[in-house]
C-alpha cells in the first residue's frame, strides 16, 4: 500500500503547485531534436504534449495501481498460498494403535515404536563413496543398494530399512552419510505369540488391522493422526511450531473378554492332544456362561504373528469361528431337549433301541453295540444313534427345524469377529426323507465351534440363549429359547455322561459336576460320502450346580492307530478336563461335588496307610503351610506332599 | 474538539491493541512450543511404559512361567490325591 501512495504523492504536488518549470526545462531538452527539425503542418503545442505524456504515465499508473490492488487485496489468495507454500509447512503428527488387553488388564498387543531408516537418492548418489559403508550399516551387498539407489535417481524418498529398532537406526544416523535419515513409525507386538494369534489378528505394514479382532476394531483402535504447522527454512529444517492444526488423537484401548491363563491352557492342552493323537487342525472355546464372554479361544496350527514372513496360510485361520463340523453326538442334547419340551416324552421314557441299528432310507443307523431298552436319559448316558432318531422322529419336522435353530444353529453368532460362518442348517423343505433322523444324532447339519459352544452355554444357562462378545463390559441381550427346568433336566441327563458308567469319563472333574456330551463325526472325503478320517468332539459345562463355563473341544483326523483311539471321549475329553479344571481353580470357582472329592481323600489315605504298613499316617496339615512345606513338596525324599486347595 | 479527542482515543487504542496482539501472538507461540515440548516429553513417556509392559508381559509369557516352574523350581501341578479338603 504504501508504495502506491508514494507514486501518486509527487504527481500530484507537481500539479498541485502549477509551477511545471523544472520538468518543462528538461523535456525540452529531451525533445530538442524535433525542434530542430522543421515539420511543415504539425502545429508544436508544448502543452498538449506534455498533457499527452502525463495522461500516459498516470494511466500507467493507475493500471499498476489497480493491478496491484487486485494482486494484494482482492485476489490475493494465490500469492499468500504461494508465500506459504515456501515456508509455512503442515505435518503430521504421529499416533499410535490403542493397545488391546486381556480382562485383567495384561496386555495382549502392544504398539511401540520403531524407525524406518530412509534415504533421498539425489543427495545419496552425489556420495557414492560413502555407498559401501551404508550398506555395510545396513546388511545388504553394496552393488545391490548402488543398483536400487539408481533406480530410484530421480526420487527424493527411498526405504533404506523399515522398522528396525531405535538404536540400530541410531547406529546408522551416527554415521552421519548425506541423505540418509530415519522416521518413527509403530510396530505391533503382541507377547502371547502363537497362542492367541487368531484371535487378535494381525497388522499390515501400515498399522492397519488385517485378521481377527484388529480388523474387527480397527476403528475404535486406529488413532487419527494430528497435524500441525511449522515454519521451516530453505533446508528444510523446522524453526518454528505456529499452530496446531489438528490434536493427534491415539488410538482406543480395547480389553477383550479373554482371560490370558485360560488362553494359555485351552492352547498348551490342544497342542498336547493333537501331539498326541497325531491330529491335523483343532480348536476350543470357552465361554463364561452367564454373560457370552469369550475367555478363551485357541486353534491348531497356529502361526506366529510377530514374524509373519512365511507361514502357511491356511495356520491363520480363526477354525473356531470361521470352519463347520458335523456336530456328530453333541447334537443329541438338543434333540431331547426337543422331544422334551414337545411333550412328547419325559426322562424316563423307554426307548427302545435293539438291536442297535435301524433302517434309515438307503442308509442304516448304528448304535456302538446293542444297548437294548433305554430310558431317555440312556440315550445320552450311551450316545445311542438309534435312540435319538426314533425320539427326533416322534417329532415333526418344521418344530424340529425351530428347535434347532432357536440354538443358534445355522445363523451366525454375532460375536463380531470377521468371517464367522453361520454353519449349515437346511429348511425341512430340503429335507431328504432320511434327514431328520441323521440330524438328531448330528449328521446332515454343520456347525462352528463357537456355535455349539453358545448353544450348551444356552443350555446351561437356564435356557437363555446370549450371543458371545470378546469385548470385556457388552452384554448381548439374552434370549430365553426354552424353560429353565427343561435346561436343568437336560443338564441332569449331560452329567451321567462324565460319571461312572457314560462315555466321557475322561472329562470328569474331581469336586465338580461336569455335563458334557462326546462326538465322533466322520469326515466327508474329497471324493463323495465319508471317509475314515474322523472329528472328535466335546462340549461340556461345568459346574452342573451354577454352571460357569461352556467348553467346546474339536480335534480334527486324529490318527486312531495311534493306539489311543479317536472319539471325543478319547481325544476331546481330556483336553476340556485338563482346561477346566485350570479355569475353575483360576476363577475361584467353588466345588459342587465335595462328596466325592472327600471320598477320594479317604482312599489316598487309606492307601497311604496301607503304603505306611497299617500305621496311621499324619492327619490332614496345620493352616498355615510355610513356605518351607511348600519347597519340600517338591522333593520325592519327603513325605506325601500336601497342597492346600479347594473348599474354603 | 471532542471529535480529535475521540480521534486520540482510538488511535492511541489502536496502537495499544496492535501490541497486545503482537504480545498474544508471541504468548501463543512460547506456548506452543512448551506445550508441544511437553506433550513429546508425555509421548516418550507412554512410549517407556508401553516397552516396560511389553517387556513383562515377555517375561511372564505363561510358556516360560510353566518352563520355569517346572524345570528350574521342580513345581508341579498336584494330583487330586494330593488335595487336601480342609472343612471348617
Amino acid at each position: 500500500m504504501s508504495w502506491r501512495n508514494g507514486q501518486r504523492k509527487p504527481r500530484g504536488n507537481d500539479r498541485g503547485r502549477g509551477d511545471p518549470r523544472p520538468s518543462w526545462r528538461s523535456l525540452k531538452e529531451l525533445f530538442a531534436s524535433d525542434d530542430r527539425r522543421p515539420r511543415r503542418g504539425v502545429r508544436y503545442n508544448p502543452r498538449h504534449r506534455l498533457t499527452l505524456v502525463g495522461g500516459t504515465l498516470a494511466l500507467c499508473s493507475v493500471a499498476l495501481v489497480g493491478r496491484a490492488f487486485d494482486v494484494q487485496v482482492l485476489n490475493n489468495d494465490f500469492y499468500v498460498r504461494q508465500g506459504d507454500a515456501r515456508a509455512l509447512r503442515e505435518i503430521p503428527i504421529p499416533t499410535s494403535r490403542g493397545m488391546i488387553t486381556d480382562r485383567n488388564g495384561e496386555p495382549l498387543a502392544v504398539s511401540t515404536p520403531v524407525e524406518s531408516v530412509w534415504a533421498n537418492p539425489q543427495e545419496l548418489l552425489k556420495h557414492v563413496d560413502r555407498i559401501p559403508e551404508l550398506a555395510k550399516l545396513l546388511g545388504v551387498p553394496a552393488d545391490y543398494l548402488t543398483r536400487k539407489l539408481g533406480q530410484r535417481a530421480d526420487k527424493e524418498f527411498m526405504y533404506l530399512k523399515r522398522r528396525i529398532s531405535p538404536a540400530e537406526a541410531q547406529r546408522v544416523l551416527d554415521h552421519e552419510i548425506p541423505g540418509v535419515f530415519s522416521q518413527r513409525e509403530f510396530r505391533r507386538f503382541y507377547p502371547q505369540g502363537e497362542a492367541l494369534a487368531h484371535v487378535l489378528g494381525f497388522t499390515n505394514i501400515d498399522d492397519r488391522g488385517q485378521e481377527g479382532l484388529e480388523l474387527a476394531f480397527d476403528d475404535w483402535l486406529r488413532g487419527t493422526p494430528g497435524s500441525k504447522r511449522v515454519i521451516r527454512d530453505g533446508q528444510g529444517r523446522i524453526i518454528e511450531n505456529v499452530d496446531l492444526l489438528k490434536p493427534a488423537q491415539p488410538g482406543h484401548d480395547l480389553t477383550l473378554t479373554i482371560d490370558r491363563r485360560i488362553q494359555y491352557l485351552a492352547f498348551r492342552e490342544l497342542r498336547r492332544a493333537l501331539l498326541e493323537h497325531d491330529a491335523s487342525s483343532g480348536s476350543a472355546v470357552v465361554l463364561d456362561v452367564d454373560t457370552g464372554e469369550v475367555l478363551a479361544m485357541a486353534n491348531l496350527p497356529s502361526y506366529n504373528p510377530n514374524d509373519l514372513e512365511g507361514g502357511r496360510q491356511d495356520a491363520r485361520r480363526n477354525r473356531a469361528v470361521t470352519d463347520v463340523v458335523e456336530p456328530g453326538s453333541t447334537m443329541k442334547p438338543i434333540t431331547i431337549a426337543a422331544a422334551l419340551a414337545s411333550g412328547k416324552v419325559t426322562p424316563d421314557t423307554i426307548v427302545d433301541t435293539s438291536p442297535g441299528y435301524m433302517r434309515n432310507g438307503p442308509y442304516t443307523i448304528n448304535d456302538f453295540r446293542n444297548y437294548g431298552a433305554l430310558t431317555v436319559t440312556g440315550v445320552i448316558t450311551h450316545s445311542s444313534n438309534v435312540g435319538a432318531a426314533k425320539l427326533a422322529l416322534k417329532l415333526s419336522d418344521d418344530y424340529y427345524y425351530k428347535f434347532v435353530r432357536q440354538f443358534g444353529y445355522g445363523s451366525k453368532p454375532g460375536s463380531g469377529f470377521p468371517g464367522e460362518s453361520t454353519g449349515v442348517l437346511k429348511s425341512p423343505d430340503q429335507w431328504y426323507g432320511t434327514d431328520k433322523a441323521t440330524m438328531a444324532y448330528g449328521y446332515g447339519l454343520s456347525v462352528t465351534p463357537l456355535q455349539v459352544a453358545v448353544a450348551y452355554a444356552a443350555l446351561a444357562n437356564g435356557g437363555k440363549l446370549i450371543a458371545p462378545t470378546f469385548v470385556k463390559g457388552q452384554r448381548n441381550e439374552a434370549e430365553d429359547i426354552i424353560e429353565p427346568e427343561l435346561a436343568h433336566e437336560v443338564l441332569a441327563m449331560m452329567q451321567t455322561v462324565t460319571e461312572r458308567g457314560g462315555t466321557a469319563t475322561g472329562a470328569a472333574i474331581l469336586g465338580y459336576h461336569v455335563a458334557g456330551k462326546t462326538g465322533t463325526a466322520r469326515k466327508f472325503s474329497p471324493q463323495g460320502g465319508y471317509s475314515d478320517q474322523y472329528v472328535a468332539l466335546f462340549a461340556g459345562v461345568v459346574p452342573v450346580e451354577n454352571p460357569r463355563f461352556s467348553m467346546v473341544v474339536v480335534v480334527n483326523e486324529p490318527d486312531a492307530s495311534a493306539g489311543h483311539g479317536y472319539g471325543g471321549g478319547a481325544v476331546a475329553a481330556p483336553v476340556f478336563k485338563n482346561v477346566m479344571a485350570g479355569a475353575l481353580r483360576l476363577m475361584d470357582v467353588p466345588p459342587d461335588d465335595i462328596e466325592t472329592w472327600l471320598a477320594a481323600q479317604a482312599d489316598a489315605q487309606a492307601k497311604r496307610i496301607r503304603a505306611n504298613g497299617g500305621k496311621p499316617v499324619a492327619d490332614a496339615p496345620v493352616l498355615p503351610v510355610t513356605v518351607a512345606d511348600a519347597t519340600g513338596a517338591a522333593d520325592p525324599g519327603l513325605p506325601d506332599p500336601v497342597t492346600v486347595g479347594g473348599a474354603r | 474538539m471532542s471529535g480529535r479527542l475521540l480521534l486520540t482515543v482510538l488511535v492511541l487504542a489502536n496502537v495499544v491493541t496492535a501490541l497486545g496482539v503482537v504480545h498474544a501472538r508471541h504468548r501463543h507461540r512460547v506456548l506452543f512450543v512448551e506445550v508441544s515440548r511437553l506433550e513429546k516429553a508425555r509421548d516418550e513417556l507412554n512410549i517407556a511404559f508401553g516397552q516396560l509392559q511389553l517387556e513383562q508381559a515377555t517375561w511372564a509369557e505363561s510358556n516360560r512361567i510353566d518352563q520355569v516352574a517346572r524345570d528350574r523350581l521342580g513345581m508341579k501341578f498336584p494330583e487330586g490325591a494330593e488335595i487336601v479338603v480342609i472343612r471348617p
